[in-house]
Order: C-alpha cells, then sequence, then structure tokens
C-alpha cells in the first residue's frame, strides 16, 4: 500500500511543490463530491445531505487556502490571524465574561496582530516569548487594574488558556509557511505547511469516517460521543500513510514521514478532544455557524491547535 | 444630503462592522412588519443596539427609522447633536422638562404620522449586564393612544458584553438579534408591561 502510494507521489514531484499539493488535494475533493453524488437516494436524506454539505465546505476551505498560499505571504499571514481573531471570537463568546474583563479581553485580541507582526518580521525569539511570557504576565495585571477580584483566577486562566491554543498554537502554522529554504536547511515552509495540514486534516475526516463504519467502543465516553478506538487508530495510521503522497514537499525519508505524520495525527486527535471538553463545559454543541456541516472555525482548526505546535518543535528539533 | 450621510454611513461603516467585527446573527427576521406603522422595543444595555435594530432595515428605509432618544443626552452639546441627528436620525425625547407641545406622545404620535417607525428602550436607559429590567410607563400610554399600533419585541443578545456602559472600545463578542412576534396586548397598563417585557424576556431563554 505506502509504495503504491509512494509511486503516486513520484509521479507528482516535477509537478512543483503547491501545484502537486494541490492536485492530490483536487482528486480527493472530486471523489468526494464523486461519493455524495453516489450516495444520494441510497442512503438516509439526511445523511446525504450532511455528507455534501461538508463536501462543499471542504471545497471552500481548500480553495481559500491554497488561494492564500499561493497569492503571497502577506495574505497567507492574514488569512492566519483572522482564523485566530475568528477562533478567539467563538471562544470568548462562551466565555463567562465579567465586566471587569472587557479591557483584559481587549489586550487579548491586540495581541493578535501583534504575534502574527513577529512572524511578518521573522523574529522566532519573540515570537515563542510573546504570548507565554509577555501577555501571560500583563494579562494578571490588568485584570487586577479592573479592582475585581472574584472570579480573577477563573477569568485569568481562561483569557490566558485561549490566547494559548487560538493565538499561540495556531500562529505556528503562519510560522512554517514563512520558512524559505536559505534559511530553514532547504526546506520550503509551504511545502511544509501543506504536509502537516493535509494529514491532520484527513486524519480529521477519516477518524469520522472510520468511527462512522466500524466504531465499536467509545474512546471519550462522556466527553465526545462520535469518537471511538477504531476510529482513532484506523484513520490516524490511513492519515499517515497517505501522506506520503506529499513527502516530496518534506526533508523527511519514508519512516520520518509515517512517524512525524502519526505524531502529529495523534496530537491533532488530542486537540479535537481538549475543544470538545471545553464544548461540553460550555453545554453548547458546535463553537459557531462559520461552515455549514462544520460548526464554527474552532470546531475546524481545533486539531490544528495542538498538531501545529507539536509538528513544527519536532521538525525544527531534528532538521531544522 | 442628511439621508445620503446616514446611508454611507451604515453601507460603509455600521454593516462591515457588524457583520466582519461582530459576527451579527438575527433570528425570527419574519417577524419584522413590512410596512405600517410599528415600534420596535428592545432590552437596552449597549451604544452598540441601536444600531444593529436599525442594520434590519434595508439602506432606503433607514430615514423612517427614528430611535427614541432622551435629548438630555444625545443633545447634550452641539457635536453629539449633530452626529446623532445625522448618522442616527434621532427622535429626541425631553424627560426632564415634559410641556404640552414637547410631550413624549406628542413627538411620537407625529413622528408616526410622518410615515416613521420608532425604535424603544423601555428600560429607560442601558442596564449592566444581560439582565432586562422593569419598563417604564411610556410604552404602554403610548398603546393606549394608539391602539392598532404594532409592538415587536426584540430580545438583544451579548452587545452589553461587547460595548459595556462606560467602556468606549467594542469587543468582538457573537451578538444575536432575536425578534419575537408581536404580542397580543390586553388589560391594564401594569400587565401590558408585564406582556411586552415577558416577551422579551422569553426571547432570551433556550441557552
Amino acid at each position: 500500500m505506502s509504495h503504491w502510494i509512494e509511486r503516486l507521489g513520484e509521479h507528482f514531484r516535477s509537478a512543483g511543490v503547491i501545484g502537486h499539493a494541490a492536485l492530490v488535494v483536487l482528486a480527493i475533493l472530486v471523489l468526494a463530491t464523486a461519493v455524495s453524488f453516489i450516495l444520494r437516494g441510497r442512503i438516509p436524506e439526511k445523511a446525504a445531505h450532511e455528507f455534501w454539505a461538508r463536501t462543499r465546505a471542504w471545497w471552500v476551505m481548500a480553495t481559500v487556502f491554497f488561494g492564500a498560499i499561493l497569492s503571497n505571504e502577506f495574505v497567507a499571514l492574514a488569512l492566519f490571524a483572522f482564523v485566530s481573531f475568528w477562533a478567539l471570537k467563538e471562544y470568548v463568546t462562551l466565555l463567562h465574561t465579567r465586566a471587569a474583563d472587557h479591557r483584559a479581553l481587549l489586550w487579548a485580541f491586540l495581541s493578535i496582530p501583534v504575534q502574527y507582526l513577529w512572524i511578518a518580521q521573522d523574529w522566532y525569539q519573540m515570537f515563542l516569548v510573546f504570548i507565554p511570557v509577555w501577555m501571560f504576565l500583563w494579562l494578571p495585571l490588568r485584570l487586577v487594574l479592573a479592582r475585581e477580584t472574584t472570579g480573577f483566577v477563573a477569568s485569568a486562566s481562561q483569557i490566558q488558556w485561549g490566547l494559548m491554543a487560538f493565538v499561540f498554537g495556531l500562529s505556528h502554522l503562519a510560522w512554517i509557511a514563512q520558512l524559505t529554504p536559505d534559511r530553514a536547511n532547504g526546506i520550503d515552509g509551504r511545502g511544509l505547511l501543506l504536509f502537516l495540514v493535509f494529514t491532520v486534516e484527513m486524519s480529521d475526516v477519516l477518524q469520522f469516517c472510520f468511527g462512522k463504519l466500524f466504531g465499536r467502543h467509545k474512546i471519550l465516553p462522556g466527553i465526545s460521543p462520535n469518537k471511538t478506538w477504531e476510529g482513532f487508530v484506523l484513520g490516524v495510521v490511513a492519515a499517515a500513510l497517505l501522506a506520503l503522497v506529499l513527502r516530496s514537499l518534506t526533508p523527511f525519508s519514508v519512516m520520518e514521514t509515517i512517524g512525524v505524520a502519526l505524531v502529529a495525527n495523534v496530537a491533532g486527535f488530542a486537540g479535537g478532544a481538549v475543544m470538545s471538553a471545553v464544548k461540553r463545559d460550555f453545554g453548547v454543541k458546535d463553537f459557531g455557524t462559520l461552515l455549514p456541516g462544520h460548526g464554527g472555525m474552532i470546531d475546524r482548526v481545533d486539531s490544528l491547535c495542538y498538531a501545529a505546535p507539536a509538528f513544527y518543535h519536532i521538525v525544527r528539533f531534528y532538521w531544522l | 444630503m442628511r439621508r445620503l450621510a446616514q446611508i454611507l454611513f451604515f453601507a460603509a461603516f455600521v454593516r462591515p462592522f457588524l457583520r466582519l467585527f461582530v459576527g451579527m446573527r438575527v433570528k425570527g427576521r419574519e417577524h419584522l412588519p413590512a410596512s405600517g406603522a410599528f415600534v420596535l422595543i428592545a432590552n437596552h444595555s449597549s451604544h452598540l443596539d441601536t444600531v444593529a435594530l436599525m442594520s434590519l432595515f434595508p439602506l432606503r428605509d433607514l430615514w423612517r427609522i427614528r430611535p427614541c432618544a432622551a435629548s438630555d443626552y444625545f443633545e447634550r452639546n452641539k457635536i453629539i447633536k449633530f452626529l446623532s441627528h445625522t448618522f442616527i436620525g434621532i427622535l429626541p425625547i425631553d424627560r426632564k422638562h415634559i410641556r404640552r407641545d414637547n410631550h413624549p406622545l406628542k413627538v411620537m404620535g407625529e413622528a408616526m404620522s410622518a410615515g416613521s417607525c420608532l425604535i424603544l428602550f423601555p428600560e429607560g436607559t442601558r442596564g449592566e449586564g444581560e439582565e432586562v429590567h422593569d419598563f417604564k410607563p411610556g410604552i404602554a400610554h403610548l398603546i393606549e393612544s394608539y391602539p392598532s399600533l404594532t409592538v415587536v419585541p426584540i430580545h438583544l443578545r451579548n452587545f452589553g458584553r461587547a460595548l459595556p456602559k462606560g467602556e468606549f472600545v467594542p469587543l468582538p463578542f457573537f451578538c444575536e438579534v432575536r425578534i419575537g412576534p408581536p404580542p397580543q396586548l390586553v388589560g391594564t397598563r401594569e400587565e401590558v408591561l408585564a406582556t411586552l417585557k415577558a416577551s422579551i424576556v422569553d426571547l432570551g431563554d433556550d441557552n
């Protein structure tokens, strides 16, 4: 199986970094669209409709994503900053914020353009410490200045955690995207980003599909009713093998590709599980209504909040 | 000229702001009357409330929508008076020195006979948090004077978190406008007020 996929990868290798990935994604989307037409009338109407809604949303997301990556680095940066903004917006809307949190929340939102500015300036040190050092030191102080101690710890930790996941975590996507071969040991960051997003999102989709088809044993009962052991194992492994078609975008050997993709996919699963627990805590089913069939922005990028930092720091440690 | 300024203000600033920054959602749009005289009543906790309600209408109808506003606040100096009249088109209500010629009922009645529809915040002022406070009796007087008036209850959710009293920089909380069906109004003044308040409070329920 992996040999055959590897051959397919060789075939695409000449098409250029992004063209290659775009073709693979295009093929999968065409396949999913064909399947959704075949399913129509064969499975219950509601399920068929949901399948099509999700497929259509993937067309939109893939188009926006590739469009941003292809255009130029500032468009890509703006897209990722917008994703952080929208995710943080969905998150704080669900929080039980106090009136005294207003100014601290304003600083939290203002940290988004600043964090992405460090990335635009290619300032790695500041990109790493801005949120977990400077913002984390400043936010509790700003809450203190609001002179309301009831609920202080809860507010401080909720806001900090939102910044960690949706600004710090997700901004790793933008950091990866702006790596260039001359500065990153011959690696084109856009290719690396496509590889990461491809394997993590495929893992999400395949976990869902395998879970529907073969799922028997719940992996996180009480937190995420749709996640099963069968879906998890099959989805994570299948997506890691499928990632081999994009190996040419990376500096990895075959075994390294599978290993790194496995780590990213498991981290992605962890991100999804954590965000499920957040939804449970707030008593909602979805974070929003941005994408039909997918829910809100966080419902789509939850796995990347974990996978992006985990993937990047492993790659940096061993390859950069 | 004023109408053009207002249309530009809403098209270029208010609508993109509500759409992209606030991410405003509207539920129950079908309850908005297409024509005739009506009054929108809503809970009030933010300066965003008025523009959010006005943005429910097409730009060409904006001039007809008159938010009733306390003249001691919205006409407190020349700049604020100019801005509130030019961009919002407030219907100034004097709540300090009520005389026969500036009586709120008279002012509102004249505006409605001129084809306007009113926005009224029956709590009288912006409240703290998401709680709906007791209504002032003015709306009940208005209904007594105009029994055929359609009153549309609206619940504004999260606007008070986005821009609370005393703050001037709005935060991008998702906000929701929930429009309900006009309630049947019978009984005494107190009963009418209770019915109206309940219709707004009920719209806020469910999560």
